[in-house]
Parts: C-alpha cells; sequence; structure tokens
C-alpha cells in the first residue's frame, strides 16, 4: 500500500546579474549591488554597484584589447557583428521579456525593441568595410604625390549607454564604436541595466574578444567621472548624461583632449532611437591618418613608372 | 645577537670555520638547517600580500619601490642607445615630476658597463652587472673569473652573479661555496648578488640551504632568479629569503640584502613585497641598500599609480617610456 508520491515542487534558479569586463563575468569590486525594479517600482533584481576600479579595470581590459580587435580585417569585424545580431536573434524571447519589465512596454512593443536592436547590428556589421570608403579617400594634391586619407579607431570609448532605452539605445550607441574597430567600456543605463548586463552574455558568445566591450552597471555619475578624466581613454560618448553632469564631464574628458560625443539634445536621450541611424555615430570616434606616397617619373631614364 | 654586535668576516669565517672548511662540514650544516613548511609559507605570504595599504602609506610605498629598482635590460639585442636610454629613465623616471626618487641601479650585461656608467654619470645611480656567465652560469671558473673582472674593470659598483645550479642540485656544495668565495674576491669592491635562479631549484629547502650557502660564501645580497626561466620571483620563495637574512643577521650580526626579481610588473605586487619586507626582515631592510626589485616594466607601473595619486585621476600607458 502506498501513498502517491507528492509533486514536487522545483524552485527556480534566480540569475545574479554581473559586470562583463574583460571576457569576464565579475562581479563589482566594491561588492556592492543595487535595487533594480520594473517601470512600477517592483524590484526586478540587484545589479552590481560598479565602483571606479570597477571602471578602471575595465580601461585596462579595454586597452588590452584594442590591439586585436583594431588589428582585426575590417571584414572580419563584420562578421563578427553580424555574429552579435544572430546570438541576439536566438535569445529573443529573453530580451523581449526584460526589455518589457525595464521599460514598461506591452510585450508586443518590447518585441519590436529587440527585433530592431537586431537589425542595429546587422547595419553597423556593414558598415564596418564601408566606412572608410565614405570617411577616407584619395585626395587631389598638387605635386607628384598619391595622398590618402584613412580613418582609423581612435582607441578605447567609454559609451554612457541612454537612460531610458535600454536595449535598442544601448546598441545604437555600442554597435558603432565596435564598427569602427573601437573597444569600449560601456555604462548601463542606471536604471534599466538588466537587458545591458544580459547583452554581455551574448557577446561573450559571439566572437567578439574579451575586452572588446566591458559593460558596466550602476550610479552613472559615479562611473562616468573616473572615465572622462581618465589618461588612457580616447574618447567618450556622452548620450546618457544627464545635462549638467554632461557639461562637467566633457570638462574633464579636456584634459587629454578626448573625443567627446554629445547628447542629441539638451533631455540627454530624447534621441529617437527607432530612426534610420545613418552614420553620424560612426565617424565621431575615427582619427585620420593622411599618408603622402611619392608618385611620377622616379629619373630621367623614361620609365613610366 | 642584536645589530651593533656585527661580526667582521674574519669573525664570521671562525665562527663557520668548521662548516664551511669542508664539504662534509657543509652538507651536515646545510641538510641540518630545518625543513620548509611549504604550506605554511604559501599561506603566510599569501596572507601578507592581503594588507591595505592606502594614501599617505600607499605614497610611501610607491616612492620606496620605484627606490629600490634595479632597472635592468638583459636582453641579446640590447643595444648602446638601449642603455643609455634606461640609463635616463634611471636618472629622472618621470620628466613630469622631478619630485619622483631615482631608481637604484641599472642592471645590464658586462659589456654594457661602461655605456651604463656613462649614462648615469654625475647621479647617485649605481650600475649592475650580471656576470659569471649569465644566466646559464655553465662556463668554468676561469671565464667567470675574468667575466666578473671585467666588469668591475669597466666600473661596475654591483656584481649579479649565478651560482652553479647543476653542482648545487647534485649536492657539491663545496664548489658552488668555492664559486662563490673566488667571485666575491674578484668583484673587489663591489657588491656581490648571488642569483640562485629559484625556479630551477625544485623545493622550498633548496632555496633555504642555497641562501645559507651563499650568505657563509660572502654574498652582499641574494637574489632569487635570473628572469629567463618560467618561474622567477614569488612572494613565496621571496618570504623564504627573507627569513634567511633575518636568522643571519640574529646569529652573526652581519645583513645581507634580498633582490626579487623577474615577473614582478605592476605596483600592487611590489607593495605586497615591501609587506613582505617590513612582517618579515623588519623595517631595517626597507632601504635601497638592503632590498631591491629585479625589474624593468615595474617602474612604467608604479608611476602611473604616483600620477594617479598626485592628480586623482587615472593614468595610462602613454604617459610613461615604453621600454
Amino acid at each position: 500500500m502506498s501513498d502517491k508520491p507528492e509533486p514536487t515542487v522545483r524552485l527556480s534558479v534566480f540569475k545574479t546579474y554581473k559586470l562583463y569586463v574583460g571576457g569576464k563575468f565579475p562581479r563589482s569590486e566594491s561588492g556592492r549591488v543595487y535595487e533594480v525594479t520594473d517601470s512600477k517600482d517592483r524590484p526586478l533584481a540587484n545589479a552590481p554597484q560598479g565602483s571606479r576600479k570597477d571602471a578602471r579595470d575595465a580601461v585596462v581590459a579595454a586597452r588590452k584589447a584594442f590591439g586585436g580587435w583594431s588589428g582585426a580585417t575590417a571584414y572580419n569585424r563584420g562578421q563578427v557583428l553580424y555574429r552579435v545580431a544572430e546570438m541576439l536573434e536566438g535569445r529573443a524571447d529573453q530580451f523581449t521579456r526584460e526589455v518589457a519589465e525595464a521599460e514598461g512596454l506591452s510585450r508586443a512593443k518590447a518585441a519590436a525593441q529587440v527585433s530592431a536592436a537586431v537589425d542595429r547590428w546587422v547595419w553597423y556589421a556593414g558598415w564596418t568595410d564601408k566606412i572608410a570608403q565614405v570617411a577616407g579617400g584619395a585626395n587631389p594634391v598638387a605635386g607628384p604625390f598619391f595622398n590618402l586619407s584613412s580613418p582609423e579607431p581612435t582607441g578605447v570609448v567609454a559609451v554612457l549607454a541612454p537612460q531610458r532605452s535600454s536595449l535598442l539605445g544601448l546598441v545604437s550607441v555600442l554597435a558603432p564604436v565596435l564598427a569602427t574597430g573601437c573597444t569600449a567600456v560601456v555604462v548601463a543605463s542606471e536604471d534599466r541595466p538588466l537587458p545591458a548586463l544580459t547583452l554581455g552574455e551574448v557577446l561573450a558568445t559571439s566572437d567578439v574578444p574579451g575586452g572588446a566591450v566591458n559593460i558596466l552597471s550602476g550610479r552613472t555619475a559615479e562611473l562616468a567621472a573616473p572615465l572622462a578624466a581618465h589618461q588612457d581613454v580616447n574618447a567618450i560618448d556622452l548620450t546618457g548624461a544627464p545635462a549638467e553632469l554632461a557639461v562637467e564631464l566633457e570638462r574633464a574628458a579636456a584634459d587629454n583632449l578626448k573625443r567627446v560625443l554629445r547628447p542629441a539634445d539638451a533631455e540627454g536621450d530624447g534621441e529617437d532611437f527607432t530612426a534610420d541611424p545613418g552614420i553620424r555615430r560612426l565617424t565621431p570616434f575615427l582619427e585620420t591618418k593622411t599618408v603622402w606616397h611619392p608618385t611620377g617619373s622616379l629619373g630621367v631614364s623614361g620609365s613610366a613608372y | 645577537m642584536l645589530t651593533g654586535v656585527s661580526m667582521s668576516r674574519k669573525e664570521l669565517k671562525s665562527e663557520f670555520g668548521d662548516v664551511t672548511a669542508t664539504e662534509t662540514g657543509l652538507r651536515r650544516f646545510l641538510h641540518g638547517l630545518p625543513g620548509v613548511d611549504p604550506v605554511g609559507l604559501e599561506t603566510r605570504a599569501a596572507a601578507l600580500g592581503t594588507r591595505s595599504i592606502k594614501t599617505t602609506a600607499k605614497a610611501y610605498a610607491l616612492d620606496l619601490a620605484i627606490s629600490m629598482i634595479d632597472l635592468t635590460t638583459l636582453e641579446g639585442s640590447d643595444t648602446a642607445g638601449k642603455v643609455r636610454a634606461l640609463g635616463a629613465k634611471a636618472v629622472l623616471p618621470d620628466p613630469s615630476d622631478r619630485s619622483t626618487p631615482q631608481t637604484a641601479a641599472v642592471c645590464v650585461y658586462p659589456d654594457m658597463v661602461a655605456t651604463a656608467k656613462a649614462a648615469v654619470a654625475g647621479s647617485p645611480v649605481k650600475v649592475a652587472s650580471v656576470a659569471t656567465g649569465f644566466p646559464a652560469g655553465r662556463v668554468t671558473l676561469d671565464v667567470k673569473l675574468a667575466d666578473t673582472r671585467e666588469a668591475v674593470a669597466a666600473g661596475a659598483d654591483e656584481i649579479d652573479m649565478v651560482i652553479d645550479r647543476g653542482a648545487f642540485l647534485a649536492g657539491n656544495y663545496g664548489k658552488v661555496h668555492e664559486e662563490i668565495t673566488a667571485v666575491k674576491e674578484a668583484a673587489g669592491d663591489a657588491r656581490l648578488k648571488v642569483i640562485f635562479e629559484t625556479g630551477e631549484l625544485s623545493t622550498y629547502d633548496n632555496i633555504r640551504r642555497a641562501s645559507w650557502l651563499s650568505m657563509l660564501a660572502g654574498a652582499d645580497f641574494i637574489k632569487t632568479s635570473t628572469g629567463k626561466v618560467g618561474v622567477n620571483a614569488t612572494p613565496a620563495n621571496t618570504l623564504l629569503m627573507l627569513q634567511a637574512v633575518r636568522d643571519f643577521r640574529d646569529r652573526t650580526g652581519v645583513q645581507i640584502g634580498v633582490k626579487p626579481a623577474g615577473g614582478i610588473r605592476t605596483a600592487k605586487d611590489a607593495v605586497k613585497f615591501l609587506v613582505l619586507v617590513n612582517e618579515t626582515a623588519g623595517p631595517d631592510w626597507l632601504d635601497s641598500h638592503w632590498f631591491r626589485f629585479g625589474a624593468s616594466s615595474l617602474l612604467g607601473d608604479l608611476l602611473m599609480q604616483r600620477q594617479k595619486l598626485r592628480t586623482g585621476r587615472y593614468s595610462g600607458p602613454d604617459y610613461v617610456t615604453v621600454d
């Protein structure tokens, strides 16, 4: 005589959100976390609250990765970015849920954001080997020279991700940085960091070299200040900075002549990320190298070359 | 026994006369040293590495570490130009901040000693030269002595010799002792650093024995490694050597220096070593006369940390020299 066994209740496994630095998923060096809530103030998860030392470590990782990523062929970079789109597509359901929770959108609207984010990766994947022709080229000069300008990646770019658009906005500011061959330290949206932290998992499985993208969550002002003043950061994208902070950061960035991309408007991120991105975000992080190559006759022998 | 009761070399010889007189005596003494507890040693070294050194203590440690560096270039590709650049860097490590201390020495191959000497002329920076068939040491004693004499004649203030690891591992302690004594004599007034190449000695017991053997033979400094093998200076083997110099001074009153070399690349690592020194040998060793770092890229990181403390912003490799 045996009783029917009680149906076992399975406890679901909760995810610990972590930073993405140097291809690894560490907790914040400070050990701090902060509560992330949905649009109706219901708690979603604890996110790591990064410190300035996390920012420093991320810059070191990004600098280390810069040689490999910028040295990869533009074609190869395009393939890798396309691979990110593939991986993102495969996890569309998870991102749809996270975006819906973070931004308070309906499922359908969140799904549209995720699809747009996937398409955004594809857009920039296509641009990797084309930007050089658009932003560079041959210059006519008054002398027997070929004169060529070629755009090259500037280096490590600190990216303050948009505060409101947690995935599409993030991809819209991150992808162009990667497309040009720069490496990035991203400060995720302060109140909506979860899609960004999950994007780290997508990047880690997409052949993006460890360190090429580093994602930090925490207080934007606390993380942005050391990044703006950091002497080994070459550029800063202030998209996610509130107006007052943006001014302060731009001042700090002037110290080592960082390239600065200002927020699109005074509001910080009123930017419509669903619009056609163009190449507005590709060109700010390029350095133009111009080479002079002698041409024409090299002697009096009459040789044509 | 405390300091002040320092023995002369002669007295030292008589105290340990029966030890160093014969191969058997040496073996009995060295094998009579207490065995090393590897787990305890590594735990202790790791525990000391967790000390938090901040603000003014950090500033002090960074400056001290810079002043203890033997700025080293030991490559087959060394040129006179590179040695001159190294000398300039030793004399003025951070041109943007003249309050930066100078390094203790530059360390080069014997044929570069004259160039290095000229590069640091007029400054307190010393010139150290590796000798005795560095890094393998697989040459005859005559060649080792000639190598040493040439370096000293060219103006080297310090000689870094390598021991014959083959003889040591074969238990031929007498030969190793004899060679150190002979090189010490050939070095004259130059301070002698004895390199064990700890990565080739296999056990901690061997490192302890090598330490005592060298100190008995007249080393002024004991040094971990050449920087040419896989395992170089580690906190554990440096801790062990610091214990040896502490015990040696307690017994004889003679103070011997310690130099970890190879693999120390970050300011954080360097500060950990300084904690080891202070907690093991004591503050008497916290001076460039008694403790050195054999390093090259370490200086860059120390300077970056120093700039960070001064300005409050993180510095980058663009603001220090490329080796």
